[in-house]
């Protein structure tokens, strides 16, 4: 146990949300008699969950800065199908509908941030607002049709990486990504302990270090050869290496940036943060204008993947990416959440959506026991909160961030290896 | 039955004895308090003295139990075990900040909690009746429906008043009645107070209004320390303002301050007819064009009561951060600067450390590190990328030199003590580099020797040649501080007293009368 504790960061609660998406990773192996950890399931999983996950990112800065986006999945299907339409009617080359895409999420984002910091509207009223705005629009520009997409434009919702090189029976390219991605991992977690060694900071034992980088490079790697075994012609999925870009961009931002420190101090208390030169409007707009710019990008990886755009896109998308990041550790009341964190509560959902499919759970039992498990997580936090303890997911977070600085989301993020990370 | 004292005269209440304790602090130790029936009672004391905790003890608020010593109203010994009790036996407390509802009328707040009813129901017709009788008792001439948010604080205060005598009160105890009110509005309650005393009423009132105590009150109860020093028969005794000051704050300087030989520069910042508005109230100012002047090297005092608007007058300097600004101007080294943002006023060379350490000064989410650098980032970071390693040094070096208590700088701040946490909002602020550091009650809440050290810190920063205005409702801390006083009353500074001139008696003459030299 106390071999446990160390290996975890002093406190065996902190990996509370990893060891709830392992065991429920374990679980379903067993009863679905294998099936939960083959090649195909693992790249369904990902193929069918990454806009929603895609959402997180863009949920958790929102709810950090204090705020709620309602109106994701219906500017997610505004996008959707603008670019659809854009692409169809004017002839656009893919690349630029996907601009084009972007560019209106930034528009709608720059409308609610506006009425959200500048004119001071409850962000829960603006975007209960936009919901019906933009669905309304959706059908409106879409005259409630369905408008189909091209094939080049489907491969950022369906398409997987080239085979290229030699015939190894892998695929090489993810092949070699998850090689590098490991071993990126050792090298800065290294570097950044001997950089905190220097600095007199604490730092783990040896042991518990490289304990910790076998763990996180085995799960790597299994992920790797999962993704790279495939059925032919399958691979890593391009909507999971979107994903896994915009983990470590946004991780980024959030953890080591001023502008993510800005976000944490005015979600955390406001008045602090202006009475220390915050500009906070400026904070509250962007991330709100942030948050539709992924939206959009979610709606047309979606649209991509399901090969046409549709007025009932994105119905229900909000909660989905709201319940991702309460389960991930946010708190409600803002200054609390990460975006790791936020992706793991998402790999849960999902994790328990497809292994409860697999079982042959009904859409009734399943929504029941997704509602409880939400209710769940978040009783536990609160609990441990009332108990004058950090909560457990702030404390898996926060010693993430703290301790953790080297293990890094990589290009090949899977279900295991941000379990195997986060841990 | 009615016992009597030696006078004659009937006594309403005693507290005999009370002490009460807050973890770690002892808050009131044997306060004996005597009030007469009918007469106005008044209770004097610097801020902290403990006035309002007596008072809480007597309206239950801090129910039987909670302290030790007897209460003895109406020659029965009462155990008040919450406010219901003592407002159930005529003893009602109004707050200094009222407990109205701006969205209901008048009538509505009056009987809330206590409405007429028939069958169950409210009985609308009744509390109308009612309402007018006493809103004729108290001369507000107001419909009862109006929302109390439409009436103007004097007349709010009016509606307190009423609600006390809907509950039939025998002991009105006002905190601060007049605090947030205007000259004819003080006066007009005063008059009530009075005219109240005239049917029966007996008040307990609190106030740092020395003029007006000394204008209704029959005796006076003076507070300090948590102990009760003296009662002043105003009459009898030939009371006046300086005597009740000189009981206030009879106490001698104990060398609470590190020695320090201050190295005073140029004047390199001045403000210049400083003017700002309250802001909701859109009549009422809260800076009266003040002027005023710091030098380098020089730990400049603001001595004023609460209230007085000296926290206002700095949050209005640091970036506009507070109220409405109207007119004037600030000079740092001899230019005119503007501070209309917190970023400007930083950028400028300010630091502000605000009084309320908790709602506007932590994040209480963040730990030491990051709250040390978070009104500097942009001193550790390049093209906007914090860089943590120096972070973490930066926290380091200030725990080392403030001396902080912490056992690493990754610990959450708000497991900090009130002095541990200081000292790294101090340090947040010395990071900054400021020329100026706005000092607001910078020892609040926090113990002897943390305070020893904070000191300390304070004349570190002067003798580095920064100017350092502190902000204290403590007069011995400004006293032992500050090479210069200015005083504040009610938004305009009422005079400047260098330290060799400066007394507890002087400064709280200037601090609680109207301008009498500038």
């Amino acid at each position: 146990m106390n071999a446990l504790k160390k290996l975890f960061g002093g406190n065996t609660r902190q990996f509370g949300m990893i060891f709830a998406l392992v065991a429920l990773i374990v679980f379903f192996q067993i009863f679905t008699g294998g099936r939960t950890l083959t090649p195909g399931n693992v790249i369904n999983l990902f193929n069918g969950n990454s806009y929603i996950l895609i959402l997180a990112i863009g949920m958790v800065l929102v709810i950090i800065a204090g705020h709620i986006d309602l109106s994701v999945g219906s500017v997610a299907a505004f996008v959707g199908v603008s670019v659809a339409l854009a692409m169809r009617d004017w002839g656009l080359p893919w690349w630029a509908g996907v601009l084009f895409g972007l560019l209106l999420g930034a528009v709608i984002g720059a409308w609610q941030g506006l009425w959200t910091a500048y004119v001071g509207i409850p962000a829960f009223i603006v975007t209960l607002a936009g919901m019906l705005l933009f669905r309304g629009f959706n059908q409106f520009v879409g005259k409630s049709n369905t408008i189909p997409v091209s094939k080049e434009f489907q491969f950022i919702g369906s398409g997987y990486l080239p085979e290229i090189g030699p015939n190894t029976g892998f695929n090489n390219l993810t092949l070699l990504i998850g090689i590098v991605a490991a071993a990126l991992v050792v090298i800065m977690s290294l570097r950044t302990r001997a950089a905190n060694k220097a600095l007199g900071a604490d730092v783990p034992e040896l042991w518990v270090e490289v304990t910790k980088l076998v763990l996180i490079c085995g799960a790597i790697l299994y992920a790797t050869y999962l993704f790279a075994t495939g059925r032919p012609g399958t691979s890593f999925p391009i909507p999971g290496l979107i994903l896994a870009v915009l983990v470590l961009i946004y991780g980024f931002i959030a953890d080591k940036t001023v502008l993510g420190r800005h976000v944490y101090a005015v979600g955390g208390n406001r008045h602090a943060a202006e009475l220390s030169g915050v500009q906070s409007k400026k904070v509250n707009f962007l991330v709100m204008m942030n948050m539709s710019i992924l939206a959009g990008l979610a709606g047309m990886i979606f649209v991509a993947r399901s090969t046409a755009s549709g007025p009932f896109d994105g119905v229900g998308w909000e909660l989905d990416a709201i319940a991702a990041v309460f389960i991930g550790g946010a708190a409600v009341t803002g200054g609390v959440g990460t975006v790791i964190g936020s992706i793991v509560g998402g790999l849960v959902m999902a994790v328990l959506n497809n292994g409860l499919q697999l079982l042959g759970v009904g859409a009734d039992l399943t929504q029941i026991i997704k509602g409880l498990v939400l209710l769940a997580a978040v009783a536990f936090d609160v609990y441990n909160k009332s108990q004058g303890k950090r909560s457990i997911t702030g404390m898996l977070i926060k010693g993430f961030q703290r301790n953790n600085n080297e293990i890094k989301p990589d290009e090949t993020t899977s279900t295991k290896e941000v379990i195997s990370k986060e841990a | 039955m009615t016992s009597l004292d030696t006078q004659g005269d009937p006594i309403l209440l005693e507290m005999r004895s009370i002490t009460k304790e807050f973890p770690g602090v002892k808050a009131l130790s044997n306060v004996s308090l005597r009030v007469m029936a009918g007469e106005i009672h008044a209770i004097c004391g610097e801020n902290g003295a403990g006035k309002s905790t007596l008072m809480k003890v007597l309206s239950g608020v801090y129910g039987y139990g909670s302290y030790t010593g007897d209460i003895v109203y109406q020659a029965e010994t009462q155990q008040f075990k919450d406010i219901r009790a003592s407002e159930a036996a005529g003893i009602v407390i109004i707050h200094q900040e009222l407990a109205l509802i701006p969205e209901l009328s008048i009538m509505e707040n009056i009987f809330l909690g206590n409405e007429p009813t028939k069958w169950g129901v409210i009985d609308w017709t009744e509390a109308r009746k009612r309402s007018l009788e006493l809103l004729a008792r108290v001369g507000l001439r107001e419909d009862p429906d109006t929302p109390i948010k439409e009436i103007g604080v004097g007349k709010q205060q009016l509606v307190e008043i009423a609600k006390a005598l809907n509950k039939s009160v025998r002991l009105l105890i006002l905190d601060e009645p007049t605090a947030a009110l205007n000259e004819s509005d003080s006066q007009h309650l005063l008059d009530l107070i009075l005219g109240l005393k005239g049917k029966g009423i007996t008040s307990i009132i609190i106030s740092h209004k020395l003029n007006e105590i000394e204008q209704i009150a029959d005796e006076i109860t003076i507070i300090r320390d948590g102990k009760s020093i003296e009662t002043l028969n105003v009459k009898r005794d030939g009371v006046d303002e300086d005597r009740i000051i000189k009981g206030m704050v009879g106490r001698t300087l104990e060398s609470r301050f590190p020695d320090h030989e201050p190295k005073i520069g140029e004047v390199f910042f001045e403000v210049k007819d400083w003017t700002v508005g309250h802001p909701q109230i859109s009549d009422r100012l809260i800076c009266k064009g003040s002027n005023f002047f710091v030098r380098r090297g020089e730990i400049v005092g603001f001595a004023g009561l609460m209230g007085a608007g000296r926290t206002e007058l700095a949050r209005s300097l640091f970036g506009h951060s507070y109220g409405r600004f109207i007119k004037g101007q600030v000079y740092k080294d001899g230019k005119q600067v503007h501070l209309r943002s917190v970023k400007q006023a930083i950028d400028a060379g300010l630091g502000y450390v605000t009084e309320d350490r908790k709602s506007l000064g932590l994040n209480l989410l963040d730990d030491i590190k990051t709250t040390t650098v978070s009104a500097a980032l942009n001193k550790i970071s390049n093209y906007s990328v914090v860089d943590t390693r120096k972070e973490f040094s930066v926290a380091e070096e200030y725990r080392k030199s403030l001396r902080t208590k912490t056992p690493s700088v990754e610990e959450g701040v708000a497991k900090l003590s009130g002095g541990n946490q200081q000292k790294v909002v101090l340090a947040k602020w010395m990071f900054t580099d400021p020329d100026l550091l706005i000092l607001d009650e910078p020892t609040r809440g926090i113990d002897v020797g943390a305070k020893y050290e904070i000191y300390g810190i304070i004349q570190r920063l002067a003798n580095q040649g920064k100017g350092v205005i502190v902000i204290s409702s403590e007069l011995p801390e400004l006293l032992g501080l500050s090479d210069r006083i200015y005083t504040i009353f009610e938004g305009a500074i009422t005079g400047v007293l260098d330290k060799n001139e400066a007394s507890q008696e002087s400064l709280m003459k200037l601090m609680t009368s109207a301008r009498k030299s500038a």
